[in-house]
This record gives C-alpha cells, sequence and structure tokens, in this order.
C-alpha cells in the first residue's frame, strides 16, 4: 500500500519583533522531518529567524460563503472607529 | 526557471450564466481568488494544468543542469550552481503546495509527471553539451522565464501569485549569474568564445519557442486572459523578450542564429524570422533529443527514494506510539 506523506503549513517570523506568516506548505512524515524542510524550501536566503509547522489537517477555516454573515456587519458599526466622533480642532490632537 | 505557453488548456465550464457573471466581475475588479471560493470548475482544470506543467518543469529542469555540478571550472561557479539547481527544486515545491491548494495532490501530479501524462517545459529535453550552456541557460532560458512569470505575480489566483513571488525574487540571481558566466567566457580566450557562440546557437530558438505557439494559434488564451490566469499573449511576452536580449547578445560581441533579426523602427522593437513550429510540437510531444533520459532519471529517484518515504513515515509512526504510550 501507498503511504501518503502528511501535508504541513508553514509559518516564518522574518525577523524578531514580527509575526509569524504563512509561507506555503510541505509534505513530511513527522514534524522534525517538517522542520528541516520548510527551512530548506522557505529559508535559504535568510527568510527567517524562526519556523512554524502546523499539520494541514489541522487547520480549521472558515468557510468563504459565509463571509458576508462572519465579516461584513463590521462595514455599518462605523461608531467603532475614532472617526466617528467630532472633536473640536481647539482640544489638540486626540 | 521555466515558462511556456501553458499547453492544452481546457477552459470549458458548465456553470450557470449567473455564476459565471458574478466569478468574472470579482477578477474584473482585481480581487484574487482564494482557495476555498468558488470558481469555475474551467478555471480550477486551467490552473491546476498550469501550475503542474510549472512545477514539473522546475523539478526537470534541475536535470540539464545537474548534469554539469560535478565539472563546474571553479568553487565559485559550483556553489552558484549548486544553489540554482536547489533553488529550482524549491520553486518546483511551491508550485506543487500552489496547485494542491486547488484539490490534487502531490502523488496524483507526481503520478502524472512520471507516466507522461503530464507536460513540462519542452526546453528541458534538449541536451547540455557544454560548460557554456550552463551560462547560456542562465542568460536565455531563465530570461525568458522572468518575463513569462512576472506577470503570473499578479495572477488572479492567489496562492499561484504568491509563489510566483517568490520565485521572481530568487530567479533574478539566475539569470545574472548566467550573464555573468556568458561574459567571462565570450571575453576570455578565442576558444572559450566559439564555444559560448555554440552554445548560444543552440539554445537561441528552444527559448524563444518558449512563450508557446503564436497567438492565432493559441487555443483557449482568450479564456485564460479574461480569468487574469494570463496577462499578456505569448507573442507580446516573445517580443519583450527579444528586444531585451539583443543589446545583450551585442555586449557580449556574440551573433543571435537568425538572419532575419533586425530592428523595425515603426513598431519600436526586432522582427525575428520563422519559428520551426514542427520541431517545438515534437520536442512537446517527447521526442526531444533528452526526453526519455528526462523522464528515466525522474522515476529512477522516485523509486530509489521508496525505501526513504516509507522508513521516514515508518519512524513516525513508531515515534508517535511511543508518545502516546508514555502519555
Amino acid at each position: 500500500m501507498v503511504q501518503t506523506t502528511p501535508l504541513w503549513e508553514v509559518f516564518i517570523r522574518p525577523r524578531n519583533g514580527l509575526a509569524h506568516k504563512h509561507a506555503g506548505s510541505i509534505h513530511a512524515a513527522d514534524e522534525v522531518l517538517a522542520l528541516q524542510a520548510a527551512r530548506d524550501v522557505y529559508t535559504r536566503r535568510g527568510e527567517g529567524t524562526s519556523i512554524w509547522v502546523v499539520r494541514s489537517a489541522d487547520i480549521v477555516a472558515s468557510d468563504p460563503d459565509q463571509a458576508a454573515e462572519n465579516f461584513e456587519p463590521t462595514a455599518d458599526k462605523i461608531y467603532r472607529h475614532p472617526t466617528f466622533y467630532d472633536i473640536p480642532d481647539d482640544v489638540g490632537h486626540m | 526557471m521555466y515558462s511556456q505557453g501553458l499547453i492544452g488548456a481546457d477552459g470549458r465550464t458548465t456553470e450557470s450564466e449567473e455564476f459565471l457573471a458574478r466569478f468574472q466581475a470579482r477578477i474584473d475588479a482585481e480581487e484574487k481568488i482564494e482557495p476555498n471560493d468558488a470558481m469555475p470548475e474551467g478555471y480550477r482544470r486551467t490552473l491546476v494544468r498550469q501550475i503542474g506543467q510549472h512545477a514539473h518543469s522546475e523539478i526537470v529542469g534541475m536535470l540539464p543542469e545537474g548534469n554539469w555540478i560535478t565539472r563546474a571550472p571553479s568553487l565559485r561557479r559550483k556553489a552558484a550552481l549548486l544553489a540554482k539547481v536547489q533553488d529550482e527544486g524549491g520553486h518546483g515545491l511551491y508550485l506543487y503546495c500552489a496547485a494542491e491548494t486547488l484539490g490534487v495532490s502531490r502523488e496524483e501530479m507526481t503520478e502524472e509527471l512520471l507516466s507522461g501524462k503530464a507536460k513540462y517545459s519542452s526546453i528541458f529535453n534538449y541536451p547540455t553539451l557544454s560548460w557554456a550552456d550552463m551560462g547560456i541557460i542562465g542568460w536565455l532560458v531563465d530570461g525568458a522565464a522572468i518575463m513569462n512569470q512576472i506577470p503570473l505575480c499578479r495572477c488572479s489566483y492567489g496562492p499561484y501569485a504568491r509563489a510566483m513571488i517568490r520565485v521572481c525574487k530568487e530567479e533574478s540571481f539566475h539569470q545574472r549569474q548566467g550573464y555573468e558566466l556568458c561574459m567571462s567566457l565570450a571575453f576570455g580566450t578565442p576558444e572559450q568564445k566559439a564555444m559560448v557562440q555554440d552554445a548560444l546557437n543552440r539554445w537561441w530558438w528552444p527559448s524563444i519557442m518558449m512563450f508557446g505557439p503564436h497567438d492565432a494559434d493559441s487555443q483557449n488564451s482568450d479564456q485564460s486572459m479574461a480569468w487574469k490566469i494570463k496577462r499578456f499573449s505569448n507573442d507580446e511576452l516573445r517580443q519583450k523578450f527579444i528586444d531585451a536580449t539583443v543589446p545583450q547578445a551585442e555586449y557580449l560581441g556574440l551573433t543571435l542564429p537568425d538572419p532575419d533579426l533586425k530592428w523595425n523602427e515603426a513598431k519600436g522593437g526586432y522582427d525575428h524570422g520563422p519559428i520551426d513550429w514542427s520541431e517545438f510540437w515534437r520536442v512537446v510531444k517527447g521526442q526531444g533529443p533528452m526526453a526519455r533520459d528526462r523522464i528515466k532519471a525522474r522515476k529512477k529517484a522516485w523509486d530509489e527514494g521508496a525505501w526513504v518515504r516509507e522508513a521516514a513515515l515508518a519512524h513516525a509512526e513508531k515515534r508517535q506510539a511511543r508518545k502516546m504510550a508514555a502519555e
């Protein structure tokens, strides 16, 4: 039987002070090999100082078909933004 | 390093007019399409085939240059060539990973390459006969690939566009090290200059064929353009490449092997002689001088690597079991 090699998502921190960012994916048998492969494939030119790998199967994603109900309600809640409130110039920067 | 007008695109699709119009509106608004978004089957199929061909080309593209690593004339050249070939492998992996977001598995794609069902760029079915070929490939083949790949960074499919941005950043090193290698030969001894001229004579026509058939003969190109998978036509990209390359050849004091190549003031670009498309199709269909060797080499690597994949999985399982037992 041909076993398939699991897929891992790779996240790279470009340098300290920045968050890890999704870079791509990699196939590897386990987390040790996944880290090694991710280093070889995604950091050949100093792209990062830290790598996270997560099994792709463990990622839970929101459904793009529900994007409207999930994310659009924020558009009509403009009172959540500072510019919704008028403050006179005389008050100074706020 | 790859580029080539997609061979055998199939943009046929059966969704409702309304669905297609909604999708087209997103494309026209320059919205990127992401993996789980609804998309026409033809869009998905075209991308799987194009990204797959592209990935296979990167992987097969390691072979003609790998051929010269042990014979590089200096440590500097060897280090550069090793880094370049490693990059090609990396580019293949970025691209396989982009294709996998469309629901095709790595195993299926590998199987299609090894069985000969999937195509890869015809350029890699030519042999690398001399050291000068390493320079010419970097300069011309990677140069042509860059022309094709820069617009792909704006492809409507997000994962493909992101992979291409990464690839393009690295590709520039490939072209520059190739041109520098050509310079050292072109400005070297008469024998060295003759060697690089010979390599140029062999690679020029295959390089300009990399852009694929003329627009008039390129089926399904219009659908790819409408879906913004492609941004420029094959002929537009070929013209850009030729216009950029002629002065680079002049600087080297080398002659491009096309007697009809001349500046056309009216169009502000070079005219070129007729391309031998019968050769192109022969090579695409696997009759290139090296076609059999390339697939044989990939099969050998796949078969001889089987025990490593099996051992790694068995080891992972054993570790997992041990971890569970300890908990």
